[in-house]
């Protein structure tokens, strides 16, 4: 597993800045395989794309 | 009570007349215990030459990502590692946003592409998307898609966009420093040609990218000289990657400063609140902003970046008792 803002492993290091970063930003990264997401905003929330791994919404 | 301040307030207020550069300076300079009254004459200013009204916008963005241009702060420059990538949204999610942001209130929706300037792509998006959204919704329409050639504005007034956004983003001297890919005054041609088409002219920037307090009160006098329709004012919220991705947000107090400076700088603009105001001013901040100069908000998220939700902002206004501007008042 992987941290969805920095794409770290989420078993090492610390992320709770980017826990905290993460209520003002939509997820980056795919928590499964790290790789970078396609991310669109929009005003009412966020949808986030893997190609291997799908679709996550807000 | 400081020198300025009296000045300000028999030139600003009574008269309507903004400060200069040097005014701006002072304002800029005040001491935080002389704060609380330098929020209260913006804030008077802000009633009498605006009046009480919110105009209440929603940001969307069109095209995100992969830009050629190397704006510092900007997670969506290709020529940086940020973890942005290209995307594009579809006209039915675009009418889509376009009604969620009509349903809180907002006159307006502004469509934004992350592009040195407009293609035929985008420009063709942009035809269809406008007339979609104008057939569907009760909105005014708004873009920001970077510099224009004459065709391109002609073709932008023809499909009803009433008000384009171009960012100055920082004063002249500081601009170099902080973009290299094109210049300050390539921006301002955009803006000159924007404002003779007749279309209103939203022209703000972004506080916080190492500029100096000179620098910011040099950046709000510029800003004045071209007398946009709208200012937006964003604070810099360091995105991974950028090459300000490690600069310390601007404190509150500053940030205060800066709005009320702002605000006797342009007494009859609309000062809205953009990005960044979340991380520089947390909510109570926010409600200070908006009894010291600011009447305008981007309610909802942001471009790549998400906001406080629409209804806590909303609730703000109604508890302030500021009426959000009616689509019928800027028609
Ligand atoms: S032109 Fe706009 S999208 Fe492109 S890097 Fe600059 S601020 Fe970002
Ligand atoms: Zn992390
Ligand atoms: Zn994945």
């Amino acid at each position: 597993m992987f941290c969805d803002r920095c794409g770290r492993s989420a078993a090492e290091g610390d992320h709770s800045a980017c826990a905290a970063a993460r209520e003002l930003e939509p997820p980056r990264f795919c928590p499964d395989c790290r790789r970078r997401m396609k991310v669109q905003v929009v005003p009412a929330g966020w949808t986030a794309t893997c190609v291997e791994h799908g679709v996550r919404r807000s | 009570m400081p020198e300025i301040l009296d000045r300000a307030r028999a030139q600003v207020l009574a008269d309507g007349a903004g400060l200069d550069e040097a005014g701006i300076l002072a304002v800029l300079r005040l001491a935080d215990e002389d704060l609380p009254e330098l929020l209260q004459l913006a804030h008077d200013v802000r009633m009498k030459w605006c009046g009480p009204e919110v105009e209440v916008e929603g940001i969307v963005s069109l095209k995100t990502g992969g830009c050629p241009e190397d704006c510092h702060f900007c997670s969506q420059s290709g020529l940086f590692t940020s973890p942005v990538r290209s995307v594009w949204l579809d006209i039915p999610s675009l009418v889509e946003a376009a009604r969620q942001t009509a349903a809180t209130g907002a006159s307006e929706f502004c469509i934004v592409a992350a592009v040195r300037g407009p293609d035929a792509r985008l420009m063709a998006q942009m035809r269809e998307g406008v007339k979609a959204i104008r057939e569907a919704v009760d909105i005014q329409v708004a873009a920001s898609l970077g510099m224009l050639t004459q065709e391109q504005v002609d073709e932008l007034v023809a499909m009803g966009v009433h008000r384009y956004n171009h960012n100055l983003e920082t004063c002249r001297s500081f601009f170099p420093n902080v973009v290299t890919t094109h210049s300050w005054e390539e921006r301002w041609g955009t803006l000159t040609m924007v404002r003779e088409s007749g279309m209103e002219v939203c022209c703000g920037g972004i506080l916080g990218l190492g500029e100096s307090v000179e620098q910011r009160a040099e950046f709000a006098a510029q800003l004045a000289e071209l007398d946009p329709h709208e200012v937006p004012l964003n604070f810099l919220n360091p995105r991974p990657g950028t090459p300000l991705g490690d600069r310390p947000v601007v404190e509150g107090k500053d940030a205060l400063r800066a709005i009320a400076a702002f605000r006797l700088a342009m007494p009859r603009t609309i000062l809205r609140y953009a990005g960044g105001r979340e991380i520089t001013l947390g909510d109570l901040g926010t409600r200070d902003g908006l009894l010291g100069g600011i009447n305008a908000v981007i309610v909802g998220n942001y471009l790549t970046t998400l906001g406080r939700p629409a209804t806590a902002d909303l609730e703000l206004l109604q508890e302030l008792k500021m009426p959000v501007k009616a689509l019928s008042a800027t028609l």
